[in-house]
């Protein structure tokens, strides 16, 4: 079948011509801001300095990265390097550039604390990327209508309760129609899940959802019922759909939004000083005040032809001063612990500047339960299914209990053909 | 005169109007409305800015806020109709606003400023033409790429799917071979299996094949269309033999026939493929959307799907995008609707 | 022209050769053998791989890889208490997806050939611009599924002008696309919007293969329009509302691309219909179950089957039973 399938190459002529020449690396990159733009440009200077590399990037849109690359990936085929945020989902294709990069001592000091988000296992000591960003979820709160509603903003140890008061009286004053918005992903859900006690791993080490993951649920379903948060959000599309809510707080049709500070260099552009929207500190819930982390990361993959390259490329974009101006450009927060220590001087508006450092302040608070889901290999499992189920049950389709016990039902059927 | 005043009021009735009638003139102008109106309120809103989109209820035409020139300022400010705490309205141009404070000037005397509560003011709107949500996207998003992807997928297929189902109609008409009819049978049965089922299948062939991100791996599966065998081997059907025969008395090759005496005659079937084709690649969705991933592989169609989970706080782009991307099919058809039309007529009729 | 007839020359050689080796009967094969080449490599092959996914489970992309589980994957989406209530299903969504698509494609058709027919008959009448007409109904039919579902998401959004003209008349906006029964609704509606005209043109042309002596005759007797239409019209036109039927239950069954850019499949899964459950299942998720995927598509596949060679055999029997009316 195989030889036949070679003549056919062979015979079916003409441009097939996607394969990269030596010397050139292809990057698959997806935007939350300007980041490949800031990329490109850097790229260029890399290859100034490197006249024998050559480096493409792709732009591509970030459904593009979550659902064609896996299975271009699974088909052989793809970039050399790609910006992604299923870290642990894409291990098996990563490529461990430890041979190719100048010093690994210099990227385990640096990155120690995230390298192990792109392992497959724990007894994995690769590096297999960089992480371009080091994002943490938090609320978005548009000030302007507090001030109108002259209601005061809660204190930094409000909880989730408090604050779902204070939105909705300010929602009413202002008659903006709702007052929370979170965005549709189980990733956003579980920082405020890990606050009202979930710890999402059972003693044995197997994803769980627990009273405090279900009480968070509870919570997400009555505010979508009783009118608190938008219903077109995690009920108005499909499946396990990534559906955010920025378009509502754009439109000041809802006063606070949780997302994370990935958002900021949008904020900036598209509300701009349209109303004054603040980042605030994760609401409390019984067990802690967190959000989770994220970011993306650009990953060596398996399939490149010119590791080296690859690995000179990262090994450029991850020294200090390259870091460094790419944090400023994109205005994100470094998961370099150098730059981190040193600083970043943003050069961006002062409203910009307060939500980063507020969104920087939250990083120390941040529960070790976030870390560990964050980091699990097979965290799709749970957070795919928190979307698809909750929003059934939000358009109530199903029962929250049924929607709970399905929850189960799905990550066990994931886990178990992953294993396979 | 008489005859044709006759014509304009034709009607199912000899003297009278009958309901019918009535009923007949009703439904076509709702018809036009329902069709067309969508697509003309997108079009329209496509040139609107993008805080006349946000309006709630919209306005009818394209209205920006007008904007006024005040010494000292680079960029021309936004005008505002403000109530001020005297009980006067004026138009004024903003400065600035914090909070829920604004800050204006009148642009011919900009010395002295108002402040005024955000709630005492609307903005003032002129009808404007927003051209710039054409314009950038071009620059935007690399549309010129997506627009000649689409261009290329589309007429190398239907050359190649003419080609390809005239030789097939041909044999099947034409020729008595056995299992000729086992043959057309198989062609036809493909019709009933929806493209989707062999999804994955297909994917693992393509990118077997090494077509994955390449415009072949889209244009290969396509082109064997079995309507198109059907269409023309009806119409193959009716092409005498006896001038088949005397060609070949001629000693002329068989695919001499093909190409100098059948190909032609059937010319008008061919058309009606032909626009059929460019149609369908033109608006293919579901199977580039498998086979292609890389963005500057995109056709318009994936391009605008991919934007419009990206762009849904940027309508005016995703409006721009649409339009154009419905344009030349607008455009075929209104040069070959009554071709289209009396093609699929005649398809119709087994 | 000269370039073609030098193309057609050089290839005229080596057919010439070739037909000299077969004969010219056998010669058809070698015209068919393009189009039989690609429908092999892209339709039938993909076919047999599929029943490789179907028996196997796992997460890899190549059959090769994946362990047998036999019928696993089949068990698995038949595993329900109660076959007519999804949520006792282990699969609930696919089984939530088969009844979606049952109901629509029932309603979907069944309104599609009603609102075709009207539109044939009004459009059969001898009315001023009738071409225009003609090709008015027909414009949507030539737009792609993303742009329908994008005009039509632009009008139903929640600040779009179909709630505008809802609050103008003082009622208050609908989320028109939010609420279960409405987006099936607008599905369906959309649907019949994009397709209807392609149908209407076939019934248009049924219609006016009619002979018009039949009407002529049927007035001179003073038949009622009602009786003209139930005693000539219907009848003769049955074949070609069979046609429109089986075509447009084919289509309606594998409804998938305008739907889904309108609704996604949303509220919660009440227009996820069957093809986009297949294609989620294979395609969107973050693991990738191919077998459930494929053994999906092949269920879809026999029922299909089933469906067309059932209506074919009502189309042979109606036939039939038609009354002789025709003249020659």
């Amino acid at each position: 079948m195989r030889y036949a399938n070679h003549i056919a190459v062979a015979a079916i002529a003409a441009s097939l011509g996607t394969a990269a020449w030596a010397g050139e690396i292809r990057v698959q990159c997806y935007s939350d801001g300007n980041e490949c733009e800031v990329t490109a440009e850097l790229a260029k200077r890399f290859e100034a300095q490197n006249s024998d590399v050559k480096v493409a990037i792709d732009k591509v849109p970030y459904k593009a990265v979550l659902e064609q690359l896996p299975v271009q990936l699974a088909a052989g085929e793809g970039p050399d390097i790609a910006r992604v945020t299923d870290l642990g989902g894409l291990s098996k294709y990563y490529l461990d550039i430890t041979p190719y990069i100048k010093d690994p001592k210099y990227w385990e000091a640096n990155f120690g604390r995230t390298l192990p988000w792109m392992r497959s296992s724990p007894s994995d000591k690769g590096i297999y990327g960089m992480m371009t960003q080091l994002t943490v979820t938090g609320p978005y709160v548009n000030k302007t209508l507090f001030e109108q509603a002259n209601v005061p903003l809660p204190g930094p140890k409000a909880t989730w309760d408090e604050w779902a008061d204070a939105t909705r009286k300010v929602a009413k004053a202002t008659q903006v129609p709702f007052a929370i918005a979170f965005d549709r992903s189980g990733h956003r859900f579980s920082g405020p899940a890990i606050s009202m006690g979930a710890k999402f791993f059972d003693a044995k080490g197997e994803l769980v959802i627990d009273d405090g993951y279900k009480a968070m649920a509870k919570k997400l379903y009555d505010w979508n019922k009783d009118g608190t948060m938008p219903k077109e959000v995690w009920g108005g599309t499909g499946g396990s759909t990534y559906r955010d809510a920025f378009e509502e707080f754009a439109n000041a049709r809802v006063v606070m939004y949780l997302s994370g500070s990935w958002q900021i260099k949008r904020m900036d552009t598209q509300i701009g000083k349209k109303f004054d929207w603040v980042a605030v500190p994760n609401p409390c819930g019984p067990a802690a005040c967190t959000g989770i982390p994220g970011g993306a990361a650009f990953v060596a993959l398996k399939r490149t032809k010119n590791p080296k390259d690859v690995g000179r490329f990262l090994d450029f974009l991850a020294s200090e001063p390259v870091y460094t101006e790419y944090m400023a450009r994109t205005e994100n927060i470094p998961a370099h612990e150098g730059v981190a220590k040193k600083g970043v001087d943003y050069k961006i508006s002062p409203q910009s500047r307060a939500a980063l450092s507020t969104f920087v302040a939250e990083v120390p608070k941040l529960s070790p339960v976030a870390y560990q889901i964050q980091g699990y290999k097979l965290n799709r499992a749970i957070f795919n299914p928190t979307a698809a189920r909750l929003g059934q049950a939000i358009v109530g389709e199903i029962t929250l209990d049924d929607a709970l016990k399905r929850i189960s039902a799905d990550i066990d059927e994931q886990v178990k053909a992953a294993a396979k | 005169m008489a005859e044709r005043l006759r014509w304009l009021v034709a009607r199912r009735g000899v003297s009278r109007l009958d309901w019918t009638d009535w009923f007949a003139w009703l439904y076509l102008l709702l018809g036009v409305v329902l069709m067309f109106g969508p697509v003309a309120w997108l079009v329209l809103s496509s040139f609107k800015t993008p805080a006349a989109l946000t309006e709630f209820p919209p306005r009818l035409l394209p209205y920006g806020q007008k904007s006024a020139v005040v010494a000292g300022h680079a960029e021309p400010l936004p005008v505002y109709r403000v109530k001020l705490p005297d009980g006067s309205v004026r138009e004024l141009a903003e400065l600035h606003r914090i909070g829920i404070q604004a800050t204006l000037v009148d642009p011919v005397a900009p010395e002295r400023e108002f402040k005024v509560n955000i709630r005492d003011r609307e903005p003032v709107r002129e009808f404007q033409l927003a051209t710039g949500n054409y314009s950038e996207i071009f620059g935007k998003f690399s549309f010129g790429t997506f627009l000649w992807n689409s261009v290329f997928i589309t007429i190398v297929a239907t050359l190649i799917t003419l080609l390809f189902n005239a030789m097939a109609a041909f044999a099947l008409s034409k020729y008595r071979f056995k299992g000729r009819d086992a043959v057309f049978l198989l062609i036809i049965s493909t019709l009933m299996i929806p493209p989707t089922i062999i999804l994955v299948a297909n994917f693992l062939v393509v990118s077997e094949l090494g077509l994955l991100n390449s415009l072949w791996g889209v244009i290969w599966p396509a082109v064997a269309t079995p309507t198109g065998v059907f269409l023309l081997r009806q119409y193959m059907l009716t092409i005498p033999d006896e001038l088949l025969d005397a060609a070949r008395m001629d000693n002329a090759s068989e695919w001499r026939i093909f190409w100098r005496i059948v190909l032609p005659l059937a010319a008008p079937a061919l058309a009606v493929l032909a626009i059929f084709s460019v149609m369908w690649r033109w608006n293919d969705f579901l199977w580039p959307l498998i086979v292609l991933s890389r963005t500057e592989k995109f056709t318009l169609q994936l391009a605008l799907n991919a934007f419009q989970g990206e762009l849904t706080t940027q309508w005016h782009y995703l409006l721009a995008m649409t339009v154009i991307t419905l344009l030349p099919v607008t455009l075929v058809f209104a040069f070959l609707q009554r071709h289209i039309t009396a093609g699929i007529a005649s398809a119709g009729i087994k | 022209m000269r370039l073609a007839h030098a193309a057609l020359d050089v290839v005229d050689v080596p057919m010439r050769a070739l037909q000299r080796l077969v004969g010219v009967p056998r010669i058809g094969w070698l015209f068919v053998a393009p189009n039989l080449l690609i429908l092999g490599l892209f339709t039938f092959l993909p076919i047999a791989i599929d029943f490789a996914f179907a028996f196997t489970g796992g997460v890899e992309l190549y059959p090769s890889k994946r362990p047998y589980v036999g019928g696993e994957n089949f068990a698995t989406l038949f595993e329900c208490t109660d076959y007519l209530d999804p949520s006792t299903c282990r699969k609930d969504l696919f089984w939530r997806s088969i009844f979606n698509t049952a109901k629509f494609a029932v309603i979907q058709v069944g309104l599609m050939v009603v609102f075709s027919l009207v539109t044939a008959l009004v459009l059969n009448r001898r009315v001023i611009g009738r071409g225009f007409f003609r090709g008015v109904f027909f414009y949507p039919v030539l737009l792609s599924p993303v742009v329908v579902a994008l005009v039509w998401k632009w009008v139903l959004q929640r600040e779009g002008v179909l709630n505008a003209f809802l609050t103008g008349a003082g009622q208050s906006p609908i989320g028109w696309l939010t609420d279960a029964s409405w987006a099936f609704f607008w599905c369906v509606f959309v649907s019949i919007w994009a397709h209807m005209g392609f149908y209407t043109l076939i019934l248009l042309a049924g219609l006016q293969a009619i002979p018009s002596d039949l009407y002529e005759a049927a007035e001179m007797d003073s038949a009622s329009p009602r009786r003209r239409f139930v005693r000539i019209t219907l009848p003769l036109l049955m074949p070609t509302l069979i046609v429109v039927l089986v075509l447009g239950l084919i289509r309606a069954v594998q409804v998938f691309d305008e739907v889904f850019v309108l609704t996604g499949g949303g509220p919660g899964s009440a227009t996820m219909f069957i093809v986009q459950f297949i294609y989620q299942t294979g395609f969107a998720e973050s693991i990738r179950l191919y077998g459930l995927a494929a053994a999906a598509s092949l269920v879809l596949a026999a029922t299909l089957l089933v469906l067309t060679i059932a209506q074919l055999r009502l189309t042979r029997r109606s036939l039939d039973n038609r009354p002789a009316t025709r003249d020659g």
